[in-house]
């Protein structure tokens, strides 16, 4: 009895932890990050002022503290506007939308593994063995909220920047899940804790190598020399999956659904007040799950790599009490080099067109992801098929492969064509 | 009839194609630039006179007053001239032409025993409202008494209304006296 | 051909049936009575003529010589010689090489006059050139600036720069000549306008020219001083700012003021004027030509009287007495409050005193107020005081016409002795008062009110009548309202309002509106000033059809009074000697 009440409030910990003390001030920060890096990229300060108000408080001056302090006014302000309804929106669908966006993004976090184990408890609110599922099962939801949003606000704009919003998700989940059958084909199984622990022994997906017993290359296993071959589609995948992520999370490149210059201010432009702010923290917090899911699968997720985590380990392998510290550090950090990764890409492509955002997604990454898939398959086959002897089907496997790539490009090419100009 | 340029996009190659490399090329050059503004060698910083991130000084602590051009145009102010002798004679030229009507004079007798008394006119109440001024210059342009000048005050700030009232006294506390204007009313006239 | 000519009327032989000369205006045919000024000649043409010297009303010197035209006639025949007409009729027209003076000159049969062209615009040019050698560059500090027609004239004919480099010559300037003017010299163009107006209209020859060529001057007789009552109408005819008015110096510059056309009801001859307006105030009054009433001019003393509607005494709220003190209160309740105190009083026991100053709109309602209240005492106060011979009349009511043939109160001094005698017999013990302080102007004492149990006033200003009214209901100014009022010669002229009353107060026809339907308790039909006069219309068979806009800025004649006007008499009599246009 005692011990699933004691399980319980370890995962009341737990998801306090990670949601409210972790993620929700790391997706604040991260808005003053964009602010400053944005500025910086363009000659400007960003916010260095807002700090301390010592003045309040008797003091002489004021305490800026190079504006650290600017997401919590900014904060304080959506809670203190007025939060005004526009008489002519679909109530119930314009109050729910902004939920719809925020708490499927903060749902995924619970399979994401922040580190290895803490005291013997694993630093995952819910380890689960269908993590990446589980996650793109729930934040496909998120669209819901966009589409609601937009239609409900009953807003030409508006409704543009919904349907926008859906027709982009749903291309792209195609690549997404595509796009990371070969990696799940090489970790063999879908618990994100086992996926990382696997990176962990023999280094990161795609810096295969570790040191501590001398140089080794964990592709090596499938296959020795062959399986190095094996990084080439996984460098694609990632590519595919780090695209489509940008896709998903409605971040520049792929900024279409509330792109300002068109649709005023998108399928947000009739909200204000805290719902404009939970559609704001909803897609920044869906890029920090992607950067996250992203460092799991290709970045070795928690794991310091090259072998290093061996030294977090006792003589029996398992690790030791502090060891989750030092993983969380390490996966953070990881994270938050992706999230400025996804600030520079902001501020340094502009935006796509429409059809060329389709395009990308329907005729080069779809196809792209599937002849990946096969080409990966080949090469793990390809060990195994030689020790058996089937050289022949092997060949004619890779002549199948190449067939079906040639097929796939001369589609994507016929759809490319320019329709004639008339004569 | 205008020429009629025919243009062709340009054909790309397989590698301009892909896009990948423009993209790190381009991410490259933010990141380059991102370096230059942090370290405060952003271009041009050096003559803006930037705090040392990006090209942007930072206001109330560093000010750009010695960098103001001679055509600066902040507050509107009445001026004296070397013979100290206030210039307006209140002819209302500005108070007309004022697209804000942000200027009221009541024109008043200079009395018979002032040392100017012969230019007979001068303002009794002249008031600028600072919180209608858009600084357009034009009192400045039409004034036939050269008397009124934007000067180069530009915080111009209050708590109050009345605070932003500049009255006569205060437009020749900020014009001051102005060195190299046509006397008009000298000793002949 | 010559059988030709004699078939054909000539257009000469035609103007000369109706005493009309044919005269080529620009290159424009027109006729004209013979003896017409050929500047007059022009007018009629819409050429403009610039002039500074000549004035309709003033002899012509023609000293100016900014109306310089060029003149052609037929050329002179030789002895025997037919004179040749082209296709037209006309005679061909031989240019003079120099100009001639347009304001002294008389039109002729078959003559040319050229307003523009070289030789016109060349010699303008010079004039202006001469005009602005000695005057100063006083323009931002002259009153005169806006309305000067040297500033006019040096835009359109000048040459905008000056070849002068010499000293200018210096005169007196700021030169204090009388009450109410002041002379500045060196602006003076010498077009001797005004010495011609003290001379001619005003009858007080105290203006002359001094000194010879570039030196003249300006100068009032040195015993003397331009103290006349028609002194100011010198500043309206001074071309430039030599002559300005020491009222309004300084005050404005005049393109900021609003005019509106309105009369003046400070006598019965009405003179008509035009108020000059900013925001809520007045800063002038000056004369407006009207043949018929003021030719173009007007008393100093009539001019200057809107100065008392300016005061810190105006009435601005309706106030009520209580306990002896008078306590601001709304129109409302103090309405309320006059008709339940009227309500009181026996139809005999009230007495209304209305004013010859009133619009006949007013007079008309209050005509309906007495019939509500049922009393017959109502009167009106008399105002008689010295006539000038020129302009002022003898009553200085501006409305007694009006007040005879809407009140029918002939001998309104009568009525006013038997309200007096009813108010000190205890007889009459409620009092209406309009636009009047019976102290003042119709001299009643505190005694006489003693026995009054209500007193009603309607006034502008503060007066020892309000002072003593239980109920005070603030009115307008005559430049507040609109109305018509008919002068002494039975003209009917309309005032117009030129600003809003200054805080709750109200138009007195308003007022006493709407003090009748709280009486009468039920409503009417006046909701503007139009409805008031359209209902008088109906009423008086003098009114029939009569509309403000059919009255119009020039009046109308009404009714006929035998009484003129002596300063127009005069003026007829100079026409028809010659002396002047008119």
């Amino acid at each position: 009895m005692d011990s699933i009440l004691i399980q319980l409030l370890i995962i009341l910990v737990k998801i306090v932890g990670f949601t409210f003390v972790l993620t929700l001030p790391l997706i604040a920060y991260s808005v003053y990050a964009e602010r400053r890096f944005a500025a910086v990229i363009q000659d400007r300060v960003g916010p260095n002022r807002t700090g301390i108000p010592l003045t309040l408080f008797g003091g002489k001056k004021d305490l800026p503290v190079q504006g650290l302090l600017q997401p919590l006014a900014d904060g304080l302000k959506f809670i203190l506007k007025e939060d005004f309804t526009p008489s002519h929106v679909h109530k119930f669908f314009f109050w729910i939308a902004p939920g719809l966006t925020m708490v499927p993004a903060l749902l995924t976090l619970c399979v994401i593994p922040f580190g290895s184990e803490l005291w013997g408890e694993k630093l995952v609110i819910a380890d689960i063995a269908v993590g990446p599922l589980f996650i793109f099962a729930i934040a496909s939801l998120s669209v819901y909220g966009i589409t609601f949003a937009g239609w409900s606000s009953n807003n030409k704009y508006s409704f543009f920047g919904g349907v926008r919003s859906c027709a982009q998700m749903i291309s792209y989940e195609i690549s997404l899940g595509l796009s990371i059958v070969p990696v799940l084909m090489i970790f063999g199984q879908l618990n994100l804790t086992d996926i990382v622990t696997w990176q962990a022994n023999h280094g990161w997906l795609l810096l295969p190598f570790t040191f501590d017993d001398g140089f080794q290359c964990g592709l090596s296993q499938f296959g020795g020399a062959i399986g190095y071959f094996l990084w080439f589609p996984l460098m694609l995948s990632f590519f595919i999956f780090t695209v489509s992520i940008f896709a998903e999370t409605n971040r520049m490149p792929f900024d279409l659904p509330e792109c300002e210059t068109e649709l005023v201010g998108g399928y947000h432009t009739e909200y204000s007040s805290m719902k404009f702010a939970l559609f704001f923290l909803g897609e920044y917090a869906a890029m920090i799950v992607g950067s996250a899911l992203i460092v799991t699968l290709f970045f070795g997720g928690w794991s310091l790599g090259f072998g290093l985590d061996a030294l977090l380990q006792d003589a029996q392998g398992n690790w030791l009490p502090y060891a989750g510290l030092v993983h969380l550090a390490a996966f953070l950090g990881k994270v938050i080099f992706f999230i400025l990764f996804f600030i520079l890409v902001r501020w340094t492509v502009p935006r796509f067109r429409y059809d060329q955002l389709m395009k990308l997604g329907w005729v080069v990454f779809f196809e792209l992801a599937l002849i990946n898939v096969l080409v990966a398959a080949v090469i793990m086959a390809a060990p195994s098929m030689i020790e058996r002897g089937e050289s022949l089907a092997l060949s004619a496997l890779a002549l199948g492969t190449i067939i079906f790539s040639a097929l796939m490009f001369y589609i994507a090419k016929t759809f490319d064509k320019k329709p004639k100009a008339n004569a | 009839m205008a020429e009629v340029k025919k243009l062709k996009r340009p054909e790309l190659n397989t590698s301009e194609k892909l896009y990948l490399f423009a993209l790190a090329k381009g991410a490259a050059v933010t990141l380059k630039h991102a370096f230059k503004s942090m370290t405060g060698k952003a271009r041009g910083s050096e003559a803006l006179k930037s705090s040392g991130l990006g090209l942007t000084m930072q206001y109330p602590e560093q000010k750009w007053d010695d960098q103001l051009p001679e055509h600066y145009r902040g507050a509107p102010a009445l001026v004296t001239d070397e013979q100290d002798r206030e210039r307006c004679v209140s002819c209302q030229l500005c108070e007309f032409i004022c697209p804000p009507k942000a200027i009221k004079i009541i024109p008043g007798d200079i009395p018979a025993d002032d040392p100017w008394a012969k230019v007979e006119k001068r303002p009794k109440e002249f008031d600028i409202d600072m919180t209608r001024c858009i600084y357009c210059g034009m009192c400045e342009e039409v004034c036939p008494e050269q008397a009124i000048y934007l000067r180069k005050d530009y915080a111009i700030t209050g708590s109050s209304r009345a605070e932003l009232l500049h009255d006569k006294q205060k437009l020749y506390e900020i014009g001051g006296k102005r060195i190299g204007l046509v006397n008009k009313w000298n000793e002949i006239k | 051909m010559s059988e030709t000519t004699e078939t054909q009327t000539l257009p000469k032989d035609l103007a000369a049936e109706k005493g009309l000369v044919n005269v080529q205006i620009d290159g424009h045919w027109i006729q004209v009575p013979r003896g017409t000024r050929m500047i007059e000649a022009c007018k009629q043409a819409a050429a403009e003529v610039p002039h500074y010297c000549y004035h309709p009303k003033l002899s012509s010197p023609g000293n100016c010589r900014m109306c310089m035209v060029q003149m052609g006639m037929p050329p002179r025949l030789a002895p025997g010689q037919d004179p040749e007409y082209n296709n037209e009729g006309y005679q061909d027209i031989g240019w003079m090489p120099r100009p001639v003076i347009a304001c002294a000159n008389t039109v002729a049969e078959n003559m040319g006059i050229r307003t523009q062209g070289e030789l016109v615009e060349k010699t303008r040019e010079g004039v202006m050139e001469f005009l602005l050698i000695n005057h100063p560059l006083d323009c931002p500090i002259c009153d005169q600036a806006g309305e000067c027609t040297l500033q006019e004239y040096s835009v359109e004919h000048g040459r905008g720069t000056s070849r002068f480099i010499e000293d200018k010559v210096k005169k007196p300037k700021n030169v204090d000549i009388g009450p109410r003017v002041n002379l500045d010299d060196e602006r003076c163009v010498m077009c001797s306008r005004c010495v011609r107006f003290m001379d001619e209209v005003a009858d007080d020859a105290v203006l002359g020219f001094t000194e010879r060529g570039t030196h003249t001057t300006l100068t009032c007789h040195p015993d003397r001083k331009l103290d006349s009552n028609y002194g100011m109408n010198t500043i309206d005819l001074c071309p430039v700012g030599a002559l300005t008015s020491k009222d309004f110096r300084f005050q404005m510059r005049v393109w900021f003021l609003k005019e509106t056309k309105s009369i003046d009801v400070n006598c019965a001859t009405g003179c008509n004027t035009t108020i000059w307006t900013r925001g809520s105030q007045v800063y002038r009054v000056t004369p407006r030509r009207n043949d018929a009433v003021n030719s173009e001019w007007m008393p100093d003393s009539h001019r200057l009287s809107f100065h008392k509607f300016q005061g810190n005494d105006r009435l601005t709220d309706p106030m009520v007495k209580a306990d002896g003190k008078h306590e601001v209160s709304a129109w409302n309740q103090a309405l309320d409050a006059s008709a339940e105190a009227l309500k009181q009083f026996d139809a005999a026991e009230v007495a209304i005193i209305a004013s010859a100053r009133m619009t006949n709109e007013e007079l008309f309602l209050t005509k309906t107020l007495a019939q509500v209240l049922g009393t017959e005492s109502i009167a009106t106060v008399a105002r008689d005081d010295q006539a000038d011979g020129k302009l002022i009349s003898a009553d200085r009511n501006p409305n007694t016409q009006g007040v005879n043939l809407i009140l029918g109160t002939e001998g309104s001094a009568g009525r006013l002795i038997s309200i007096k005698n009813g108010l000190q017999d205890g007889k009459i013990k409620a009092l209406v008062i309009l636009q009047e302080d019976v102290f003042e102007a119709a001299e009643f004492t505190h005694d006489d009110l003693a026995g009054c149990e209500l007193i009603i006033s309607v006034a502008a200003v503060a007066n020892h009548t309000a002072e003593a009214s239980d109920i005070v209901l603030p009115s307008s100014s005559f430049a507040e309202k609109r109305g018509s009022m008919i002068n002494v010669t039975g003209r009917l002229q309309r005032l117009n309002q030129a600003l809003q009353p200054p805080g709750n107060a109200r138009e007195d026809w308003e007022i006493i509106r709407d003090l009748t339907l709280k009486l009468a308790g039920e409503q009417n039909d006046l909701f503007i000033i139009e409805d008031v006069l359209k209902l008088l219309a109906s009423s008086v068979k003098e009114f029939e059809g009569i509309t403000f806009s059919k009255i119009g800025d020039q009046g109308l004649p009404l009714i006929d009074t035998g009484e003129t006007i002596p300063l127009l008499e005069a003026e007829k009599q100079r026409i028809n000697n010659g002396e002047i246009v008119g």
